[in-house]
């Protein structure tokens, strides 16, 4: 017998959704502002193991040149990206849904077993406390935090003298730009090992996203025999 | 499939499990994919607004003006640059720009202010260098990205105001700016202009400015992009208009570009 499991409330699947072509934008847009300056690397010395970002790239998303566009479009969709990223963590906080995020005691170790079973070296199955395992709940408080970090550097970045107590807060001018920079390398290694996850936890798990409940197969005891691990 | 068309009608109670699941699946998918469907919609029209000033539309420009609005209203003579000590200064300074700068520069160089009432003042650089004279050591901000601590040194903007009494040009809400080849030209709102960090700048590292770098006299304003500091004034005048701007008429940039 199946049963119906409600998962994720109506709003969470919004902000999720939302965030995630806003976001597109925003790094889309931030790119063509970096690209204007574009002098990170990671190396030691003279020598230069990645840097960011290669000609070819910038070429294949047609990225020189843009400026002015990008920070055009960078400084519109701020706005929807910070109300968006509010809006989600109020709702969190007065729903009482940050239980099932905030990372517990215990979840810092657990999160290595997380790690361990993904790659196959450990077998037994890591404990899902709530909705989501050890491994989740940090992933998904830390994205918040980003989140936070993104915004504040932003704001230092974009406004140094108005804000300069921030920008000095964020490190300086130079650091809050690089802090800037890494938080969205951050957001692009997130969203592929997310990615990865919602590929491989199946069907049933990627449409709680969307329809707020999974399918748990129970037998006629009620028991149940099966549960889903989900990113 | 037919079956699943008419259980989306019937009551949830009507149906078993399987028929839910397939109902509700089905309903929030089709929302899914309409509300994504809006948002390329929505994204299309917004890439197809036709563009107004070099690359921005009219609903991108309308939210920017917004932003300078919040923005602009935090520009208070209270609200300093952070400054450095001089031994923290590049010498040389980063080079960044020479339009307006091509042409051979007049030996008999003057700044001309076109009063709001029309008439022209022509002021010498020796004239300027009887003002007091203000240093500062700022981290210049380029609008590319790139930031460098320098020290200049000028008259402040609103002391040269004051000693040449243009007081009702003081008042007026746009200041423009253009290098004597008019190929260069820059619009400040009053407030940014009159703030105490503002330099009618003639010194770099305590020595003329070079010719790359504006000499004789440029402006520094350190609540702004680099951009905005024009190199080698050539007139000055005033407006209740925006003044035309080069990087903002030609190629989109924000008019305000404030920091």
């Amino acid at each position: 017998m199946k049963k119906i499991v409600k998962k994720h409330p109506l709003a969470i699947r919004w902000f999720h959704w939302i965030n995630f072509p806003i976001l597109g934008v925003m790094i889309w847009s931030g790119l063509l502002i970096y690209w204007a300056n574009d002098v990170y690397r990671i190396g030691f010395g003279d020598t230069t193991m990645l840097k960011f970002f290669p000609d070819t790239f910038y070429q294949a998303l047609n990225i020189p040149s843009r400026l002015s566009e990008g920070m055009a479009y960078h400084f519109v969709f701020m706005w929807l990206f910070f109300l968006n990223g509010i809006a989600y963590v109020l709702y969190t906080i007065f729903s009482g849904e940050w239980r099932y995020l905030a990372p517990e005691k215990k979840s810092f170790k657990e999160a290595w077993y997380v790690l361990l079973h993904d790659l196959h070296v450990r077998k037994t199955k890591p404990a899902i406390t709530g909705k989501y395992n050890a491994a989740q709940r940090i992933a998904y408080s830390a994205i918040i935090v980003m989140g936070i970090g993104s915004i504040l550097t932003g704001l230092a970045i974009y406004k140094p003298v108005q804000l300069g107590w921030l920008c000095a807060l964020m490190g300086g001018y130079k650091m809050a730009r690089i802090l800037h920079f890494a938080l969205t390398i951050g957001y692009v290694l997130f969203f592929l090992i997310h990615v990865i996850q919602v590929a491989m936890a199946g069907w049933n798990n990627f449409r709680g996203m969307i329809t707020g409940f999974e399918v748990k197969k129970i037998k006629d005891s009620g028991d149940d025999v099966k549960t889903t691990n989900n990113p | 499939m037919a079956n699943l068309f008419s259980n989306i009608f019937k009551s949830n109670k009507q149906l078993s499990t399987e028929q839910l699941i397939a109902k509700k699946t089905f309903l929030s998918f089709f929302v899914f994919f309409m509300m994504m469907g809006v948002a390329v919609i929505g994204w299309k029209w917004l890439r197809r607004q036709p563009v107004e000033s070099g690359k921005t539309s009219a609903p991108i420009r309308k939210i920017l003006n917004t932003n300078e609005e919040i923005f602009d209203g935090l520009v208070s003579d209270k609200r300093l640059t952070k400054e450095y000590p001089v031994s923290l200064a590049a010498n040389p300074a980063r080079v960044n720009g020479n339009i307006g700068l091509k042409t051979v520069l007049d030996s008999n160089w003057a700044m001309n202010v076109i009063k709001a009432n029309g008439d022209t003042l022509k002021i010498k650089m020796d004239d300027i260098k009887k003002l007091p004279k203000t240093e500062i050591v700022f981290n210049f901000k380029c609008i590319e990205g790139w930031s460098q601590i320098t020290h200049w040194g000028g008259v402040r903007f609103s002391e040269f105001m004051m000693a040449y009494g243009l007081s009702d040009e003081m008042m007026m809400k746009y200041l423009g700016l253009r290098t004597p080849d008019k190929e260069y030209y820059v619009g400040i709102d009053m407030p940014s202009a009159m703030h105490p960090q503002t330099l009618l700048c003639y010194e770099l590292n305590d020595k003329p400015l070079p010719l790359n770098q504006g000499f004789p006299l440029r402006l520094i304003i350190p609540v702004k992009y680099g951009v905005k500091s024009l190199k080698r004034i050539g007139d000055m005048y005033f407006s209740q208009q925006r003044t035309p701007d080069y990087w903002a008429d030609k190629f989109g940039y924000d008019y305000f570009s404030g920091l």
